[in-house]
């Protein structure tokens, strides 16, 4: 007998997602039917900032698009400017771009690491993540300055040098980072009760996730070998990695790809540094940006697109983004439906939603 | 300083850039470690003492903020953390941002910052206790309890007819 259709709001304030989104779960018993998403919590109307800002101080309005890939988003802008206006970056700006890239990158999976913890209800683990993300945090502060948005990009290079001494001395501390996610990593992917709350749950195949547009580690889970950072911007193009993925398709596919790119993150910093060119971080920039630009990066939830117009003014005309969160909302509704009602935190936090990036 | 029970804590993501609010979980972590003073980040208004608002107010979350503080049991304390929920910091010239917390609630404590540091936030969270302790104690005595989300609503119009009315007069004398 099939029970009675009812509606069970999800957000904008939730226990599990600090983020406001709200949901609303059709469920029959324990069944969700369906998951009907709105949103609009966040919007703030960044975008048309462009026309009240200088085109160099927007980058650090562009660097607020979100507090958890500011870095990425900072470094789209300033990378599209840059195209437009034909400068010629430093390799040894390009390789520590690409470290505070891959930084930023571990940070925000192992807070992603911790955030499911919390939603399959492991607090101790919770804590055990964040406790070896505050060690990336402290890389990133003595980088650059900030703990959460850095300000350390302008147009045209970086705004101050990372000694050589400062980037050897990471090399430890990345060491005893690996050794600490290798320990989380057993519970992760090989505790029993863990992997029964993960294990089949939120099943996307290959060709579903490609059709719905799905992009980053959500993707790479199903098996789908995309990474734009193979394009070789910045210092990519001169260092060796490989794309991480997985068959599995289901949460536990994509805890396993993004604990994966933790230990590829901490293998690309370390090319980094042992290849870092002598030289300038930065290059003098002068007149005003005059074209347009769309600018294509890997973020750590997955492609995001910039797209500047300028026309030689002072104010650049439009500033476009495109998220990856935004890209994964239909796979998100796809997994949804048809799951048990206990799985939706496991399920959206999978997806690794970045609201504030979404909304703008 | 004396803290007299263990207050807990409701996190509302106003209309932040997600900044604080990590940082806001990150003092809930080990490395700074509310716990010590017997905070716990609940997930329930109706369990909680101090409500962290990160983020400006918008069109759409407005009504969400007031209601969450409006199921909040008396004495309560409402901190704004971060430059944003207090007066809508880099975003203030936006569309859609209407301005800090201070628009739709009442706010006790602010705390600067983008993103706000966790030691900021901690320091605001313990003037927060004092500020908790003293209105329980006027709640007991004199049962006086804070301002709902409504009455907060009317002051605040009430203030800005006050002072419209007094531009009148200038712009009259003149």
């Amino acid at each position: 007998m099939a029970g009675k259709r009812s509606v069970i709001p999800f957000g904008p304030q939730h226990p599990v997602l600090p983020e406001p989104i709200h949901i609303d779960l059709v469920v029959e018993d324990e069944k969700v039917i369906e998951a009907v998403p709105s949103i609009g919590f966040v919007h703030r109307g960044l975008e048309s900032l462009v026309t009240k800002k200088d085109f160099n101080d927007m980058v650090y309005v562009a660097e607020r698009i979100c507090g958890i890939c500011s870095y990425g988003h900072g470094y789209g802008y300033v990378d599209a400017i840059e195209h437009i206006m034909n400068i010629q970056l430093p390799d040894r700006c390009d390789h520590i771009r690409t470290i505070l890239f891959e930084l930023s990158r571990m940070h925000s999976h192992i807070l992603w690491m911790g955030l499911m913890a919390d939603a399959f209800g492991f607090e101790s683990l919770f804590m055990e993540t964040w406790k070896i993300r505050e060690k990336v945090l402290d890389m990133l502060e003595a980088a650059t300055g900030g703990r959460v948005i850095f300000s350390i990009l302008k147009i045209g290079g970086l705004r101050h040098d990372v000694s050589d001494e400062m980037l050897k001395g990471f090399l430890p501390v990345l060491e005893s980072i690996e050794e600490s996610i290798r320990n989380c990593e057993n519970t992760f992917l090989n505790d029993t009760a863990v992997m029964s709350r993960l294990k089949g749950i939120g099943y996307l195949s290959a060709e579903e996730a490609a059709r719905l547009g799905c992009t980053g580690p959500f993707l790479r889970a199903s098996g789908v070998a995309f990474d734009n950072r193979l394009r070789g911007y910045a210092a990519y193009g001169k260092i060796d990695f490989d794309v991480i993925t997985s068959g599995e398709g289901d949460s536990y596919g994509r805890c396993k790809v993004r604990i994966g790119e933790i230990y590829q993150s901490v293998s690309i910093i370390r090319q980094c540094i042992e290849t870092m060119p002598e030289g300038e971080v930065s290059v003098p920039v002068k007149g005003f940006p005059n074209g347009e630009y769309m600018t294509v990066i890997e973020q750590p939830r997955g492609e995001a697109c910039y797209y500047v117009h300028a026309s030689g003014k002072k104010f650049i005309e439009r500033m476009r983004v495109r998220t990856p969160t935004f890209a994964n909302v239909p796979g998100l509704v796809k997994t949804l439906a048809g799951c048990d009602l206990a799985d939706v935190p496991i399920l959206v936090v999978a997806v690794d939603p970045c609201i504030s990036c979404t909304e703008r | 300083m004396r803290v007299s029970k263990s207050p807990w804590l409701l996190h509302y993501d106003g209309s932040s850039c997600n900044g604080c609010d990590i940082e806001v979980l990150a003092s809930t972590a080990p490395r700074f470690d509310v716990e010590r003073f017997g905070i716990i980040n609940t997930g329930n208004p109706k369990h909680a003492d101090i409500l962290l608002c990160t983020g400006g107010v918008n069109s759409q979350n407005k009504d969400v903020i007031r209601q969450i503080y409006d199921q909040m049991p008396d004495p309560k304390v409402v901190l704004a953390c971060g430059i944003c929920a207090c007066d809508g910091g880099i975003f203030k010239d936006c569309y859609n941002i209407l301005g800090g917390t201070d628009k739709v609630i009442p706010v006790d404590v602010y705390v600067p910052g983008c993103a706000v540091r966790p030691e900021a936030l901690i320091d605001g969270v313990v003037k927060a206790l004092e500020i908790l302790d003293e209105k329980e104690r006027a709640f007991k005595k004199e049962g006086k309890r804070s301002l709902t989300s409504s009455e907060y609503k009317a002051l605040l119009e009430e203030k800005a007819g006050e002072s419209e009315t007094k531009e009148d007069t200038d712009a009259s004398e003149s």
